[in-house]
């Protein structure tokens, strides 16, 4: 199916959607029955913003009217409105490819890797624009961390994997001070006690979970102010996936959380708000709870409940 | 005016089937509780202890039913991990049931009255249970309608319509007052009226508690311990001059509002 690029009205006239004010025929309510799909997706473009709340006063990021297209000729994501609070785990959910991780990897501009990837709107970090021209792509990373599907260690001992960015950073002045990071890094996503014995072995000798928290600890080395997670339980089993979980609601008292999962039951367990995006289109965010129990929107609805693939 | 709520269309066919099948079984249940009231009422005033011993012996049936259905449920939510209206259905099916199998009870103590009651003897109070029973029956039949077709208008109706039930009741206690006090040879069988009006008066409450999860599975809204009949007027005015195609909701009125708990 294609998506002509849609003009959206984004300019002041925008008005901050509640989920009280009604406006039949753009929002659809989960609970009537129209079940023409194909209809209420089309009804997405004149969706002046998505449905509940996706704003939110003092957000750690704040993004407006963002799209991304490849090669000028695909449009992955269109006008995306959504506020990311502080100290909040934010679940991103939408079948395969609907935009949750094009936009996800906007936040740090990881999009600038792809070539033909072109980001528009308006992305800030604490006011500060992301896609600045002065905005130094490296630094922004070690503000803004991230975590693949896939653990990744680097092919050096546990111990410098989460050395690397405090080393490349210059966060240590000696040797001292970047033990402690590595062993707070290290304690913080939970290996440490599993790893102090042998941290001059090779990272890639671990267990995939154990790697991925090796990822994690990497990431959180540099005391980052957020971090940005692609699916980073699909490849584990479910007591390293409960395990990372617990992690990551440690971890939110100190760090802002995105997270990309296709496990709906792990975005109900782990986050405290829910976005959902379909075909390119943020749907949907409420708090986890609401989209979980009385979802707004007919699509989110359909998703969460398993009507569609 | 389509309100209902899909239960089918899940990409899971098997997921479908249970939901279907479990929704079945409590439409079934609802019929066998509208049966057993009738019976027993029927029973209580025609003087028909042999009917009276058939409600009371099939009670079990009603029990029976619940259990299978609270154990179908728990596999569900065990095995499918339901979310939205599908976790709303369940939560109001466990809940529903619940209620249905107390409306079993007490339809099973009115045909025990009447197992030991041979005569009521006086014809006007006999008249009154009778209006009393046709009216709770009434309600019943409507909340299980609003049920089976996921009607939340029709079941905020119904279970608004339960302080009508409750005035009856009132009534009749106070009439039943009158006859015990102007003679006293009339207090036995006074008392067993009382006790029938009582359960009928009871069956109206479960009724009202089936209505509110309705609209809890249909709407996502907990209207429980809410004053009701303050919204009375434009609420139906509301719901039966809506446009077919505007997707019919409660008002934001019917929010919980503290001021309105009921104490």
């Amino acid at each position: 199916m294609s998506f002509a690029t849609t003009s959206l009205d984004t300019g002041m006239t925008k008005q901050p959607h509640s989920s009280t004010e009604t406006a039949p025929g753009n929002m659809r309510r989960a609970t009537t029955a129209p079940l023409d799909i194909e209809t209420v997706v089309e009804e997405l473009k004149e969706l002046p913003q998505p449905v509940g709340m996706p704003l939110l006063d003092d957000p750690k990021y704040h993004t407006r009217d963002v799209s991304v297209f490849y090669n000028e000729t695909k449009q992955a994501i269109f006008n995306v409105d959504l506020d990311i609070g502080r100290n909040e785990v934010i679940a991103m959910i939408g079948p395969s490819g609907c935009g949750k991780s094009t936009y996800l990897r906007c936040l740090n501009r990881m999009n600038d890797t792809i070539s033909g990837c072109r980001v528009t709107g308006e992305l800030l970090l604490d006011g500060e624009d992301v896609y600045a021209r002065s905005q130094d792509p490296v630094l922004l990373r070690a503000r803004v961390g991230m975590v693949f599907q896939k653990p990744n260690p680097f092919p050096k001992s546990i111990y410098d994997n989460v050395a690397y960015g405090p080393r490349l950073h210059g966060l240590a002045n000696n040797r001292a001070e970047l033990d402690e990071i590595v062993e707070d890094s290290l304690t913080k996503a939970g290996l440490f006690k599993e790893v102090k014995d042998r941290l001059n072995l090779p990272g890639t000798g671990l267990s995939g979970g154990q790697q991925q928290r090796l990822c994690i600890a990497r990431a959180i080395a540099v005391s980052p102010e957020v971090i940005l997670m692609d699916e980073p339980t699909s490849a584990l089993d479910p007591i390293a996936t409960g395990i990372i979980e617990e992690l990551i609601d440690t971890l939110r008292q100190s760090f802002t959380i995105c997270i990309v999962t296709h496990s709906m039951q792990q975005a109900a367990r782990i986050s405290q708000r829910t976005a959902y995006f379909h075909m390119g289109y943020l749907v949907e965010v409420n708090d986890t709870n609401t989209v979980f129990t009385n979802p707004e929107h007919l699509l989110t609805e359909n998703y969460i409940t398993g009507r569609f693939g | 005016m389509n309100k209902s709520v899909e239960i089918g269309h899940h990409t899971s066919q098997q997921y479908n089937h249970e939901l279907e099948d479990v929704r079945n079984l409590l439409l079934q249940m609802g019929g066998l509780v509208e049966s057993q009231l009738a019976k027993a009422l029927k029973a209580l005033l025609e003087h028909d202890s042999e009917l009276g011993e058939e409600v009371a012996f099939s009670d079990y049936k009603v029990n029976q039913l619940e259990v299978e259905i609270d154990e179908q449920c728990a596999r569900i939510i065990a095995r499918r991990q339901p979310a939205a209206s599908d976790l709303r259905l369940l939560l109001s099916i466990i809940k529903s049931i619940t209620d249905l199998e107390r409306i079993g009870d007490e339809a099973e103590k009115i045909a025990r009255h009447a197992i030991r009651t041979n005569d009521l003897n006086s014809g006007k109070l006999n008249a009154s249970l009778r209006h009393l029973g046709d009216h709770v029956r009434e309600i019943l039949r409507e909340s299980l309608d609003a049920m089976a077709r996921m009607d939340s208008p029709q079941a905020l109706r119904v279970a608004r319509s339960d302080s009508q039930i409750d005035q009856e009741f009132d009534l009749l206690s106070r009439q039943l007052l009158t006859h015990m006090m102007e003679d006293p040879r009339t207090i036995q069988d006074s008392l067993n009226v009382t006790w029938c009006a009582r359960s009928l008066e009871r069956i109206g409450d479960h009724c009202k508690n089936i209505c509110e999860y309705v609209i809890y599975f249909v709407e996502g809204k907990d209207i429980r311990h809410i004053n009701l009949s303050r919204q009375a007027g434009k609420e139906i005015a509301a719901s039966q001059t809506a446009p077919e195609t505007v997707p019919q909701r409660l008002p934001a009125g019917l929010d919980p509002d503290p001021d309105s708990i009921q104490s």
